[in-house]
């Protein structure tokens, strides 16, 4: 009967497994991750709707107006009540005809909450066809089924 | 006995220093788990706003009247009554047939969906999923996965004054 010799060797765990499970992981988050800079915030809950599919291409000089539940508007990193939002509409239109473009062209994206108020939403496209804007989309979250 | 020697060494399996590989893959792990954001898909509805025209155009043809949808709300915001025309509708599903019977269910560049013109008057208070709900009972329907247009014009009524 034959015993092993090499008993003084430390045991050693088979790495192998785990380092192919730990790529596979690396490799399913790479290819999840979203580095797209689409504007969204999660203070946003958008209104469902089953036909809201995404755009084949993304929009030509886009302006994103996110509506918060409260009336406030998220625009560009700042939160402005609504009141308030024409100097930065009218800055917007600016930088837009500085660079050669046109405002008309331009499309507003209003990302409203679910519980805003619809008063509010047009409120808020009255600003904007005020300031020269005059393309408008909403958007909506894709519903499933 | 030299190169008996180095044989002998050459036996000897050489060991894959483990840890700085592991070390950096789950560095990589734990930066891919924190960035990881589940983002669902969002689409958008195409709304007309055009600015009332001060002088208006002088065109060939008598556009078609706007469908007019009232959609009215109760104190709370949730939706009471939506109105196309002078009829009372009970739910968005008959809005929706309602729509398909005006316009008609063909597609086409000659159809009538895509000259007419659906005008929103909603109230102030009403939640805007309400208003979502009714574009999209109005813009179209799903047949098979793919999306049917019905009417794509759709603007929205000047604002009702709050209260």
């Amino acid at each position: 009967m034959r015993f092993p010799t090499k008993s003084s060797k430390a045991a050693e765990g088979d790495m192998t497994p785990m380092i192919d499970m730990t790529f596979q992981l690396i490799a399913f988050f790479m290819v999840l991750i979203n580095f797209s800079d689409a504007e969204q915030n999660e203070r946003i809950t958008l209104p469902l709707s089953s036909l809201a599919k995404p755009p084949d291409a993304p929009a030509d000089t886009p302006l994103t107006l996110q509506l918060t539940r409260e009336g406030t508007v998220l625009f560009a990193g700042d939160e402005v009540p609504l009141a308030g939002i024409k100097p930065f509409l009218l800055r917007e239109k600016e930088v837009l005809t500085r660079t050669d473009r046109n405002p008309a062209e331009a499309t507003v994206i209003i990302r409203a909450d679910a519980a805003t108020k619809t008063g509010v939403v047009q409120e808020l496209i009255r600003s904007c066809q005020e300031t020269g804007f005059e393309k408008f989309t909403l958007r909506a979250k894709q519903e499933e089924g | 006995m030299r190169i008996r020697h180095q044989a002998s060494h050459g036996d000897e399996k050489i060991e894959l220093q483990m840890t700085p590989m592991i070390d950096i893959v789950f560095q990589l792990l734990i930066f891919f788990i924190m960035t990881f954001k589940i983002a669902m898909p969002e689409g958008d509805f195409n709304i007309k706003m055009p600015l009332a025209s001060s002088a208006p155009s002088i065109v060939d043809e008598i556009p078609l009247p706007p469908i007019n949808v009232r959609l009215t709300a109760g104190p709370d915001g949730k939706i009471s009554s939506i109105q196309i025309g002078e009829r009372a509708l009970k739910n968005f599903d008959e809005l929706h047939q309602e729509i398909i019977a005006l316009v008609g269910a063909d597609a086409g560049p000659s159809a009538v969906a895509s000259e007419a013109e659906v005008e929103l008057d909603c109230d102030y208070n009403l939640e805007y999923r309400y208003t979502v709900e009714a574009i999209t009972a109005i813009s179209g329907r799903i047949v098979e996965n793919a999306i049917v247009p019905l009417v794509e014009k759709v603007k929205f009524a000047p604002a009702r004054p709050p209260g």
